[in-house]
């Protein structure tokens, strides 16, 4: 009789820790403009390879190619750089006012500006992003005001959420926005309702969901798969892979699975894999899928390659889990740096413009942010009044809360 | 009651385009219980669906679907399965509102079967409604017979929060007093069996009296409504019964207006005691009754343990149990 060799429990680890040297050799980046690009009716069965690929627009000289370029004007991907630039201006001023203690909380999109702030362009008014905390590119580039985001993060008087909610958790319906929870994945599966109501009262608007590569872990994840597939909802099902979630590598929540778009082959849904730092990429993907379910052809799952180049969060130090020069390695580059090469390598935009450019940014968010601190900073200033802690849990006050807010006297 | 529940979604089917009904076996079938019966083919398939085996995602979807505007109404098979959607419940569908600031609301109701008394096993029987009454944001209805049913339903339909519905799955199919061995009596006899044909509202947040009486306050729902007056009878104890129905919002005055009266409560529930909706009861009655108390409040519930499949009858608060409870209280 042979005797059963010991089974082995295996834990996925990153390639690397800090201290050593940074090393991304093992993701393979395909040449810009080298993945075709099918119509936007394809059956999912003849397009599984695009869930392994990366679609690249931008190559090394800053040229758009290859069958996914051209979907954006010069106007809009000039306008796409400034919605970029004000992203991360806005939120080196917030990580400061955090810091200052203006606000208990922050979290940044550094390296992640262009999946927002190029996918929002691709979307009809009326449309509905269910997003995460780290898609602001959403607000700016669909022309919320910054100071109305700023006193949201500062809890004051003017909050539109009345200071019930952490910082950073946006909501604006006017602009297609949904309240973000906070809570992971719980939002994906919105979406998919959100689009359904859509189709079941034969509207023309579709639905946008978003989560990061650690959350897809979730339930959450899989229930919105299954109905986005049963039903085919008019759904677009993001997945911004930034490689960590807070201190875990993507590989903890990934698994055996060779990628994450590659979760949507097993459902039916067609999944592309995209250059998340490639403005010009991610606006065309975007145009791809926004077409797809607008026109009935059902949801699509995208998962956007990138990097998170910042802290989780305002409570987050990155250097105790990953080298800390891992992000200057990062194959797929910067957005912005990326962006501006392209418009100056066509003769659209310079150096000058683009200093130019940053002061005005900055002018623009320096002049919110004082607005903003008129109507109180959270230690400072203005605030929501204690009573509104009590409103808006029912739409009318049931009679047990009315007695509690006597009881706090306010 | 089968019928009064799903006539009180047919009246809002009808009444409101908005309305859409779906859950586990729920469109073609019309439901494990039959209360989706004939929608589908009524109001067809897009208004009335099945859906995958995943309460998460029928939970999930419905919030998704109340922000865009319309009236979800979905069912949960059983609420002991209700737990893989709890969060969607309570960080979503009960905070919508308050966290945008009223800019998405979450008008849903979400249907379950609960209790037991069929024999289920601890996955079928169960009375989750404390893990609901305790989440600020949610309602919470128990209706005890067919009339209070179909218009506590349209209520929550109508209702513009998140609504959990839990219908006591042995009144179902006639009103069960605890007297397991007894013949099944059905609703036709009763009197609250009656429901008016189309629309009417019976309000969120009040009680009903079932019974008047001076000697003790029994606070009920569901199915243990029955269970008391089957008590009271065969003690001949002249107690009050309280049929709360709705435990959010809840009728606090008609609590207290009755304990006040009598200086004596006894709580009963199916669920189990420890943190159940009976301690919430006898702390607002020591806090707003206390001066007009003569015995310590009772309470007589399921005990702390899973449900059990044999020893069912030994688990459920029948009317001996509760009998010797009134006795106790009166006699304190």
């Amino acid at each position: 009789m042979v005797e059963p060799a010991p089974l082995r429990f295996h834990v996925p680890e990153p390639a690397v820790r800090p201290g050593d040297a940074p090393d991304f050799s093992s993701v393979p980046i395909p040449e810009a403009g080298s993945i075709r690009r099918p119509p936007i009716d394809a059956d999912p069965e003849t397009i599984r390879d695009l869930a392994y690929a990366i679609i690249r627009v931008l190559d090394r000289d800053g040229q758009a190619v290859g069958p996914w370029a051209g979907t954006a004007s010069d106007a809009e991907l000039a306008e796409g750089l400034k919605h970029m630039m004000t992203l991360r201006a806005f939120d080196a001023r917030m990580q400061m006012a955090q810091r200052q203690g203006k606000t208990s909380f922050y979290m940044q999109h550094m390296g992640e500006e262009a999946v927002s702030c190029a996918f929002r362009r691709a979307l009809a008014p009326g449309d509905m992003n269910f997003p995460t905390y780290r898609q602001a590119g959403l607000l700016i580039a669909g022309g919320y005001p910054m100071v109305e985001m700023m006193n949201q993060i500062f809890s004051n008087e003017h909050d539109p959420l009345k200071g019930r909610q952490l910082p950073v958790m946006y909501s604006s319906k006017q602009h297609g926005f949904f309240s973000i929870s906070g809570n992971l994945t719980t939002q994906f599966v919105q979406a998919v309702g959100w689009a359904m109501a859509s189709a079941i009262k034969q509207d023309t608007k579709i639905a946008v969901g978003w989560v990061g590569d650690g959350a897809t872990a979730e339930s959450d994840f899989h229930a919105a798969l299954v109905f986005a597939s049963t039903y085919r909802a008019p759904v677009v099902l993001n997945i911004v892979n930034n490689q960590w979630a807070i201190s875990t590598f993507q590989g903890i929540a990934r698994g055996g699975s060779g990628t994450f778009a590659a979760r949507g082959l097993g459902f039916g849904i067609p999944a592309l894999r995209v250059d998340g730092n490639d403005y010009l990429a991610v606006h065309a993907v975007a145009k791809w899928a926004t077409e797809r379910a607008r026109a009935n052809f059902g949801p699509t799952l995208i998962e956007y390659v990138t990097y998170r180049v910042g802290a989780h969060s305002s409570s987050d130090d990155p250097s105790a889990y990953r080298p800390k020069t891992e992000s200057e390695t990062w194959p797929l580059g910067d957005p912005v740096i990326r962006l501006k090469n392209h418009l100056i390598a066509r003769g659209l935009w310079s150096e000058e413009r683009h200093k130019q450019a940053e002061a005005e940014v900055l002018d623009s968010v320096i002049t919110a942010q004082k607005e903003a601190e008129r109507h109180g900073t959270l230690h400072a200033g203005g605030k929501p009044s204690a009573r509104e802690m009590f409103e808006g849990v029912y739409e009318q006050m049931p009679p047990h809360l009315r007695r509690q807010r006597q009881q706090a006297g306010v | 009651m089968i019928e009064a529940i799903r006539g009180a979604m047919d009246v809002c089917m009808e009444r409101d385009d908005n309305v859409v009904v779906f859950g586990e076996d729920v469109g073609y079938f019309g439901g494990v219980f039959r209360c989706t019966l004939g929608l589908q083919r009524k109001y067809g398939k897009s208004r009335c669906f099945d859906t995958p085996i995943s309460e998460l995602g029928i939970v999930g979807a419905a919030v998704g679907m109340a922000a865009y505007g319309l009236r979800p109404c979905v069912e949960i098979q059983f609420a002991d399965y209700v737990y893989p959607a709890y969060d969607q419940i309570v960080s979503e569908a009960a905070r919508l509102r308050y966290r945008s600031n009223g800019q998405f609301t979450c008008p849903m109701v979400v249907r379950m079967p609960t209790g037991g008394g069929i024999f289920g096993g601890q996955t079928h029987s169960q009375s989750p409604e404390a893990l609901f009454t305790h989440v600020a944001g949610l309602k919470v209805v128990v209706p005890s017979n067919p009339n209070d049913a179909k218009g506590l339903l349209i209520a929550a339909i109508e209702d513009p929060d998140p609504v959990i519905f839990l219908e006591p799955k042995r009144l179902y199919n006639g009103p069960f007093d605890g007297h397991h061995d007894r013949p099944v009596t059905p609703w036709a006899k009763h009197e609250l069996s009656e429901t008016p044909v189309g629309h009417y509202v019976t309000p969120l947040g009040k009680a009903a009296i079932r019974r008047a009486g001076a000697a003790l306050t029994i606070l009920a729902y569901g199915t243990m409504v029955h269970v008391a007056e089957a008590a009271v009878e065969e003690t001949g104890i002249d107690a009050e019964i309280l049929d709360l129905r709705t435990l959010i919002p809840l009728d606090l005055d008609a609590i207290v207006g009755s304990v006040k009266k009598t200086g004596r409560c006894v709580i009963v529930h199916e669920a189990t005691l420890t943190s159940g909706f009976g301690a919430e009861l006898a702390a607002l009655v020591q806090e707003h009754c206390f001066f007009h108390l003569e015995a310590p409040v009772a309470r007589v519930t399921g005990w702390d343990t899973p449900y059990p499949h044999a020893q069912e009858w030994d688990y459920f608060p029948g009317p001996a149990r509760l009998g010797r409870a009134l006795r106790e209280t009166l006699e304190a």
